[in-house]
This record gives structure tokens, C-alpha cells and sequence, in this order.
């Protein structure tokens, strides 16, 4: 038996080497979404992602309760509202309106100055001034802790002058105070693993509905399907209905282990959080068949998920605190369905909040749920033109 | 009820700008069968496609059974039985299982009843949990028409139904047609075999999206009067040439040893014989009658003409 030769292994014409990529080239101009995808996503990744990540948390939305108002902590709040870590949202006068405020996540800070804080001081008592942080997001709460120990030193030190000089020493006549709320260890996990449960209900629900219609065009059973009296929107129920249950495994598998292997404290309302939860789920179902009325490809299907699911994650508070990113990322962040999501879940499992106290994300995901429907029962094409 | 089932007139439809089918008329009788003859890429598919409401016409306007093909393609469709060119079931249900899903889709009553009906009718009732991927070519055209006479249609659109399948099963194929007429279903069935064409009882020839000839199928060597010679023996190349090279020689066919050779021109094909069997005194010639496959072949190079 004779062996191939070398020669006639490494045989190759350049010529059909160039046909080859003269085809492929042809192929990729033609199939322009995809081409326009691939150059797309680079892009707008670097672009957005490059502006809105941020290790470096400013602009963190505070509410301040203020029990006392003289001249010192005056300068205090002064130096507070021209620093950049936190922006004063609102300055309660009762300690319910600034509680309320830090649990529905207006505010990530709550920086509270008790009464006769001023006399204290003068007296040497070494008052306290609270911050109580949100730590459901440690990166978020934790940045901004440090700075406000040093915005507190410099507005403080012109007014230690004179007769108030003895004042001016170290350590400084008031204590700084830090409660971490809702997370009083900091734990990451603790923030992750609820936060997680909406990327992976994101992935999975939008990626396999993305190819629902998708995969009858490709495969031309949707000629047949189209020829037979089924309506669009007997299709697109029928088509998403059974990922519910997916959906729902998924939520059950995820809050077994973050309860009993994360030892995740489930605080909050669990009828709020059922709401919640599959309003999510419908919401990425009617996302992934948007995708599908528009693909014609299982290819760009998948590409269209990723071009979703990666602002799912850095966009929407999962990777970066939230109030930290600049106003056009946070408005990209709500608009999708994710972003609301973690929001409630956060607040329903680490907070305690109740069904009462999510309806400020409730209703603009069912909002982005109608809107989704809406446009893909539009986008369903009754013919093959 | 009126006895014109599918009767459509001026149906157009363009892509990228090129007319695919342009002007279109049809006018299909109660239990008829209508075959749809012309070459690959004629438009047939566009115009099956666009009498079921799967595609929207740009211009033109009909109905079938009375539904208007504009508006009421729902009512059509819950009436009309479209057998797809390419298979477009679902490869990965089993034979049953897509049987049911058309029944549920048509909202069929005594679902059980008609799909086992269906499978028996098959043969594939032993096979019924197969996988219709699995299944080869002939068996999938006859699933794919079981498919699309569930419902009890009254209209049957097939698209090229018996392109790929063996003789036995075309013949089969075509015997559960002309049952189904009887019946009074009416049928549009668009082919490339001539055998399949000559049982029809009428015949619409397109070429390039225009509609060529409509006839009832006895009628139309007549209509095209084409003149026919045979040339039959052995060498046959140099009179191929001859004939190829004559003036007003229309067609010059090949079948294996004999040559067709036709022309509208009766006089000017039988001057052009005479001379072959003069050059080439060992071949004979007879005059005859021509057939469908010459006919079409002559449409064919004739609307190429056209369009040149």
C-alpha cells in the first residue's frame, strides 16, 4: 500500500485558497446584521462599558438627617454637597423619612447628625455622627466611608480656630460612626448570589426563545406553519409558555442553594418576591422573541442574546454600583428588565421589603414587559415576504 | 356555490426589483386538476405561494373559494391543504406527533380517529413513533400530504410534490390525487415530469413569471401546433448537426437513437428532414405527432427569446 507523500498532503492551490476566501467574504457581506453585529459590539462594549465601569464609586445618591442646624454642621453639610463621593438626595428631619429612603434604595447612605451635636462637641462629649450604609452592595457602601471621615476633618478644621482651638486635635472631638445596613458583614455573596439569580434567568430565558421562530425559518417548517390558520400570538405563547417552568426551576434551584449554602437570609415579602420574579421571567421570554421575529439565523440569534446579556451584567448594578455610573449608562440600565429585577430582589431578600415597597420597579418592568410583547407581535411576520 | 375555485387575475410580485411573477391569471374549476408546468425559477412557487395567502401580491387580486386572496387568507388557509416544495415538517417530531400538531392546529374534532385514519391510510401506522427525520424522501412527500389533507381541504396546492421520490411512489401519489378529485377536491399541482403533466386535466405553462399557455391539457399540441419528424438509426451525430444548423427547425431532441425534430414551420422542418436523409441515406424518417416534452421544451426556448 503506498502512503501519501508529503507533497501531496501540504498540496495546496493559492487559487482556491482565494476562491475560498472570496466566498467567505461574499457570504459575510451578504449576511449583513451579523457583519454589523461583529463590527457593532467592539465598539459600543468599549464604549460603554470603558465610561460606565467604575471601582471608584462617586456621586453616591446620601440622605441626610439633620438634628441640629449651627454654623458647624452647616460647614459640614456645605463641604458634603461640593464633594463628589456622595450627592445629597434629601435632607430628612425624622428618622422615618431617611430610614424610608435607604430601603427603597433612593439613597445609599444615610448620614445623620444627632441633636446638640454642636454643644456636645464644645463640651468634649465626642458626639457621633451615624452613617448608616446600604450594604447590600459592598462596593458601593464601602468607598465612600472613608471619604466622608476626611470631608468631615477638612470642614470642621476652620471652624476648631480661636477660642474653639483646643478642639483641633487628634483624634478629633466627634466619632464617626459606620453601620452597614442589610449586609452588617459585608458579605459579597450576599449581594451576588440574589443579583445572580437575574443574570441567569437572563441568559437562559432570552437565549432560548431568542431561536424560537429562528429555527422554523431555518429550517422551513415555518412555511408550514404559516399555511395553517395558527395567529401570531397563538405562536408566540405557545412558543415561550413552556420556558415559564424552566424559569421557575431555576428560581427554586437558585434560592435552595443561596439559603442553605450561602446561609442568604430570605427578610422580605416571598409573595412581593413571586411577583417580581415572573414578571422578570415573562419580561426576558418576550425580549428573546423580539430577538426571533428579527433573526434569520440561529447564529445572529446567539449574538443578539450576547449583544443583551452583556449590559445585563454591567450595566444594570449586578458588576458596578448602579448610582455610580454617569446618566446616560443608567439610562440604558433602565430600560432593562434586569436592572429593576436586582433592584427588587435585593430589596425584597437583604432588606425586607414588602410588595409595597418595590412597586417603584414594579411597574416599569411591566412597563418594558408590555412594550417587549407589543413590538414582537408587530415584528411577526404573517407571510413569508 | 360557484364551480371557479381558485380564481385569480394580474397577481404580480417582484424581488430586488425583477418582476417574478408578472400579470398572472388563473381560473381553476371545482375538481379539477390543474397541473403548473414551467422551468426552475419560473415563478411557480411565488404564485402557489401567493393563491394561499403566504405571500402578499403586489398588484392583482382573485380568491379561492370565494375568500378573497388579499384579506381573507385566514379563511383560506383553514380551507386550503399547501404541500411545501421542501419538506417542512418537523424532522425532529415523530410521524404522529406531527400529524397531531397539524390536527390540533386546524382544531380538528375526533383528533385520534382521523390522525390513525391518516396513518393508515400511509401505511405507517406500524412507524408512527418514528422520527420524520428519519424518514426517507418518499415517505416524507407522503407524510407531507397526509399532512395537508387532514383538515379535509377542499383545495389541495401542491408544489412540486413528487420531485426526488421513485416511479411506484409517483404513481401512487398521483392515483390518491385523482382519488381526491373525484371527491371534488380541487388541486393545482406544479411538476417537472411530463408523465405527471398529461394527467392533468389542465395545464398552465409559466416561463420567467408570465404565463405562457392555459389549456385544458387535450388541447394543447393543437393550440401550439408544433409539426414533428423522427429521425431514427445509426450514426445520428451529423444529422443532429444538419438539423441543429437548418433554417426554421425549431427543436432538435435527442432520444437515443432517434432524433425529434420540430418546428411551427411545417413546411421549412420537412425540407430541412429531406435534405438529412439525402446526405445521410441511412437514417429513416417519420413524420410525427410531438409530444409534451417537445412542446415544453419549444415554450421554453421560445419565452427565452422573449427575453433576450
Amino acid at each position: 500500500m503506498k502512503l501519501p507523500s508529503l507533497t501531496a498532503l501540504l498540496d495546496l492551490s493559492w487559487s482556491r485558497v482565494f476562491a475560498v476566501f472570496l466566498k467567505e467574504l461574499v457570504q459575510m457581506r451578504r449576511d449583513r446584521p451579523t457583519f454589523a453585529i461583529m463590527i457593532m459590539m467592539p465598539i459600543m462594549q468599549l464604549v460603554l462599558f470603558g465610561y460606565a465601569i467604575n471601582t471608584d464609586p462617586r456621586h453616591l445618591p446620601a440622605v441626610i438627617e439633620m438634628r441640629e442646624d449651627g454654623p458647624m454642621t452647616r460647614a459640614f453639610l456645605a463641604s458634603l454637597q461640593a464633594s463628589t463621593f456622595i450627592d445629597i438626595v434629601d435632607i430628612a428631619y425624622t428618622s422615618e423619612e431617611a430610614e424610608a429612603a435607604l430601603r427603597s434604595g433612593q439613597a445609599t447612605y444615610l448620614i445623620s447628625i444627632p441633636e446638640g451635636f454642636e454643644r456636645r462637641l464644645i463640651r468634649g462629649e465626642r458626639p457621633q455622627i451615624l452613617i448608616a450604609a446600604d450594604a447590600s452592595d459592598p462596593v458601593a457602601s464601602s468607598g465612600a466611608i472613608g471619604a466622608i471621615e476626611r470631608i468631615a476633618q477638612s470642614a470642621f478644621a476652620p471652624e476648631f480656630q480661636g477660642p474653639l482651638n483646643f478642639l483641633a486635635r487628634a483624634p478629633p472631638p466627634y466619632e464617626i460612626v459606620v453601620h452597614r445596613r442589610y449586609n452588617p458583614a459585608g458579605v459579597s455573596a450576599f449581594n451576588i448570589v440574589p443579583a445572580l439569580l437575574g443574570v441567569i434567568l437572563t441568559m437562559t430565558m432570552v437565549m432560548i426563545t431568542s431561536i424560537a421562530l429562528t429555527r422554523e425559518t431555518e429550517r422551513g417548517t415555518m412555511e408550514n406553519l404559516l399555511a395553517t390558520p395558527v395567529r401570531p400570538l397563538e405562536v408566540m405563547i405557545g412558543k415561550t409558555t413552556p420556558y415559564i417552568g424552566v424559569g421557575a426551576i431555576q428560581v427554586a434551584i437558585v434560592l435552595a442553594v443561596a439559603m442553605l449554602l450561602f446561609r442568604i437570609p430570605f427578610t422580605g415579602s416571598f409573595l412581593a418576591f413571586l411577583i417580581a420574579v415572573t414578571l422578570f421571567i415573562f419580561a426576558n421570554l418576550m425580549l428573546g422573541y423580539l430577538i426571533s421575529t428579527t433573526a434569520r439565523t440561529q447564529m445572529q440569534a446567539m449574538q443578539m442574546t450576547f449583544f443583551i446579556f452583556l449590559p445585563s451584567i454591567l450595566l444594570s448594578g449586578f458588576m458596578f454600583p448602579f448610582r455610580a455610573m454617569p446618566g446616560w449608562a443608567q439610562a440604558i440600565g433602565e430600560a432593562l428588565p434586569i436592572t429593576h429585577f436586582l433592584r427588587m430582589v435585593r430589596e425584597i431578600v437583604l432588606k425586607g421589603a414588602g410588595l409595597s415597597d418595590v412597586l417603584n420597579d414594579l411597574w416599569p418592568l411591566a412597563l418594558i414587559l408590555i412594550v417587549l410583547a407589543s413590538l414582537a407581535l408587530l415584528r411577526f411576520r404573517r407571510t413569508l415576504d | 356555490m360557484s364551480d371557479i375555485v381558485i380564481d385569480v387575475r394580474g397577481l404580480t410580485k417582484s424581488y430586488g426589483g425583477r418582476k417574478v411573477v408578472d400579470d398572472f391569471d388563473l381560473t381553476v374549476p371545482r375538481g379539477a386538476i390543474y397541473g403548473f408546468l414551467g422551468p426552475n425559477g419560473s415563478g411557480k412557487t411565488t404564485t402557489i405561494r401567493m393563491v394561499c395567502g403566504l405571500l402578499k401580491p403586489e398588484s392583482g387580486a382573485g380568491s379561492v373559494l370565494g375568500f378573497d386572496v388579499l384579506n381573507e387568507s385566514l379563511k383560506i388557509k383553514e380551507r386550503v391543504g399547501y404541500m411545501t416544495q421542501k419538506f417542512s415538517l418537523y424532522e425532529d417530531l415523530s410521524i404522529r406527533e406531527n400529524l397531531e400538531f397539524i390536527a390540533r392546529l386546524y382544531g380538528l374534532d375526533r383528533r385520534d380517529e382521523r390522525v390513525d385514519a391518516a396513518l393508515e391510510d400511509l401505511g405507517l401506522s406500524e412507524r408512527q413513533e418514528q422520527l420524520a427525520g428519519k424518514l426517507s424522501g418518499g415517505w416524507k412527500q407522503r407524510l407531507a400530504l397526509a399532512a395537508c389533507m387532514i383538515h379535509e381541504p377542499e383545495v389541495l396546492l401542491l408544489d412540486e410534490p413528487t420531485a426526488g421520490v421513485d416511479p411506484k411512489a409517483r404513481r401512487d401519489f398521483w392515483d390518491a390525487i385523482r382519488r381526491y378529485s373525484a371527491q371534488g377536491v380541487t388541486t393545482l399541482v406544479s411538476t417537472h415530469y411530463m408523465d405527471e403533466a398529461v394527467q392533468c386535466d389542465s395545464i398552465a405553462y409559466i416561463a420567467y413569471g408570465k404565463k405562457l399557455l392555459d389549456a385544458p391539457t387535450a388541447e394543447i399540441p393543437k393550440q401550439v401546433g408544433l409539426f414533428g419528424w423522427r429521425i431514427a438509426g445509426r450514426p445520428l451525430l451529423q444529422a443532429q448537426h444538419m438539423l441543429e444548423a437548418a433554417p426554421g427547425v425549431d427543436i432538435v431532441a435527442r432520444f437515443g437513437a432517434e432524433i425529434h425534430a420540430c418546428s411551427k414551420d411545417a413546411a421549412a422542418l420537412e425540407r430541412a428532414v429531406r435534405a438529412v436523409k439525402e446526405a445521410q441515406p441511412h437514417v429513416e424518417i417519420e413524420p410525427i405527432e410531438a409530444g409534451f416534452e417537445e412542446i415544453f421544451i419549444y415554450l421554453m426556448s421560445g419565452a427565452l427569446d422573449n427575453f433576450q
